[in-house]
């Protein structure tokens, strides 16, 4: 079953995933199906609930603007597949 | 631009703030040290990294609000605004999408913003330009391209900054440049950032378009990139426009797409054509919790400062000074401060601000000094304006003492005692000096009681000269009527 409500090849470059035409198949169809179960929270009567701005009541959650300290550089480079010039080194990308 | 064809802008503003701190992690804000020394788990996207609101950004934020007339949102969010690029390890940059912190708000653009040569012909005086919102984000990593790869450094990966986007009301090039330089000043008078366009501090990104006079509909929008400062971004719209007319003149479209300025070409060149719209799938972060500004807005109504424009008119009622000395003065809240300093309790305050914006600004040109290297305590400044006011030295007198003060910081009285430069303004002995050059000056004497007024000038130098430059000359010249009457 397909929705008409998405586009799995739109999603997919938005994502940057490469898909094969087989898979936009299934995952329309899987993609459908969760987006039907999510549907049903459009049964829930909803007009006497305020809106929130997150799912948790929870508000304010702040820090001082304090220093607290950063990762010394060579271990924090020691994670990246390439480094250079105490920079990490990526793939050639120019706008 | 053709007076048949209306241009329309808009800007949106970056503006880095002054916390000590990044916007979500505890990391050192530092700018042009060594790289990637203020890094951690949460600015470089490692897994499991919680981000955690800096209140400070907030409150400097909301107090940008506050100075220009937003309304601050009860309740603000922050989102995920998601898109690759590497200069962003999350791949996604937190930032504010249906809940900002600050709505609408206006610009006042104040004559003395304009560029100088504009500022005689000012199409929209006293005009306000209405901001859409304000909203808080986190900066992205610094990029440097290699000749085969880019080498990416995230010390200002995740500093705060605050983007401020303007209604699209803008007319001319000129217009822009005094949004600019209005707004500047608002931040920097609030202490929340240094707001300097080269060091990057304040970005600017434009929105142009133009349409002909005859035409409702707004014409095709180009954005603009890589404007370094607020000149540029006057340069760069002001050949837009044109470009623009000229396409339009010759029978051609435009399309959307992105220019870049070459300052140095003195042009826009085409950087990429706006295929389609960004989509980048905003979502509320939910590893961020929303804020009630309500809590923290008593003590950010606490901070809002005298700004720029109230200083400009305070300035001009309790020191009589005139509108321009005014403005430059409040230009710049360390010379306003110095001025006022001096000013406090002195016999005539416009004498003092002639000599801040004659004599101490262009001393510290000279030595490429700023006001707060000057040598000169404002107590000094303020007795040798009152020597000059009390006529115990003359103004040229007074010009020579100030560049001996400005050189050694001493205090005027005694740098007129070593340089003798007392000035004479002993009534019986000016009288003297009067009656000697009358009657040395019989022809003059002459001339001017046969209606030569003029001839009372040459009288004056004589008596000038006779003293040595150290007669007083606003008292000569009453004395000279006197005695020739």
């Amino acid at each position: 079953m397909g929705s008409p409500n998405f586009d799995v090849q739109y999603l997919a470059e938005l994502a940057r995933i490469g898909i094969t035409p087989e898979e936009i198949q299934t995952f329309q169809v899987q993609l459908a199906n969760v987006l039907e179960h999510v549907g049903k929270l459009k049964e829930v009567e909803l007009a006497e609930v305020e809106p929130t701005a997150h799912s948790i009541p929870i508000y304010n959650v702040f820090r001082e603007d304090v220093p607290t300290g950063s990762l010394e550089r060579g271990l924090a480079l020691s994670n990246a597949p390439r480094q250079g010039q105490n920079l990490f080194l990526v793939t050639k990308v120019v706008e | 631009m053709k007076s048949d064809y209306i241009g329309t802008i808009g800007l949106e503003v970056h503006v880095q703030l002054r916390t000590r701190t990044k916007m979500f992690c505890g990391c050192a804000v530092e700018f042009g040290g060594e790289p990637n020394i203020h890094i951690c788990p949460v600015c470089l996207g490692l897994p499991g990294a919680l981000p955690v609101m800096n209140l400070e950004a907030l409150k400097m934020t909301a107090l940008t609000g506050l100075i220009l007339n937003c309304q601050i949102a009860p309740i603000c969010n922050f989102d995920r605004k998601n898109y690759f690029y590497p200069d962003m390890p999350k791949n996604y940059q937190i930032s504010q999408y249906d809940l900002p912190l600050c709505l609408a708000g206006e610009v006042p653009l104040h004559n003395l913003a304009y560029p100088k040569d504009a500022q005689r012909n000012i199409r929209n005086p006293g005009k306000r330009v209405h901001l859409v919102r304000i909203h808080l984000e986190e900066d992205v990593a610094k990029s440097f391209h290699f000749e085969s790869s880019t080498g990416i450094d995230f010390n200002r990966a995740g500093t705060p900054l605050m983007e401020i986007v303007s209604e699209p009301e803008i007319e001319s090039p000129e217009e822009a440049f005094a949004y600019l330089t209005s707004l500047r000043q608002a931040l920097v008078y609030a202490g929340v950032s240094d707001a300097d366009m080269e060091k990057g501090q304040l970005r600017c990104d434009c929105n142009v378009s133009v349409r002909r006079s005859s035409e409702k509909k707004f014409g095709t929008k180009i954005e603009l990139k890589n404007l370094n400062s607020i000149s540029g971004v006057r340069r760069a719209l002001a050949f837009e426009i044109d470009r623009q007319i000229e396409v339009i003149e010759q029978g051609g479209t435009l399309q959307q797409e992105t220019r870049r300025w070459d300052d140095d070409l003195g042009q826009t060149v085409l950087m990429r054509i706006k295929e389609s719209a960004h989509d980048y799938r905003y979502f509320p972060d939910p590893d961020l919790l929303p804020v009630q500004t309500e809590i923290f807005m008593d003590e950010v109504r606490g901070r809002v400062p005298e700004l720029p424009w109230e200083k400009r008119e305070r300035f001009m009622k309790q020191y009589g000074i005139s509108e321009y000395d005014a403005g430059v003065l409040a230009d710049d809240t360390a010379l306003a401060a110095y001025f006022e300093s001096a000013a406090a309790g002195a016999r005539r305050p416009k004498t003092i601000a002639n000599y801040v914006l004659n004599d101490l600004l262009s001393a510290l040109g000279t030595t490429g000094e700023s006001i707060a290297d000057c040598k000169i305590p404002t107590k000094y400044f303020r007795q040798l304006a009152d020597f000059v006011e009390e006529g115990k030295i003359s103004g040229k007198q007074a010009k020579e003492v100030f560049s001996a003060m400005f050189l050694s910081g001493k205090d005027p009285a005694s740098i007129i005692e070593e340089k003798g430069l007392r000035q004479e303004s002993d009534l019986d002995a000016l009288e003297q000096l009067c009656r000697q050059v009358i009657e040395a000056n019989a022809k003059s004497v002459e001339d001017f009681k046969a209606g030569k007024g003029a001839a009372i000038n040459f009288l004056k130098g004589q008596v000038m000269k006779l003293s040595k430059g150290k007669a007083n000359p606003n008292l000569i010249n009453g004395i000279l009527t006197k005695l020739l009457g």
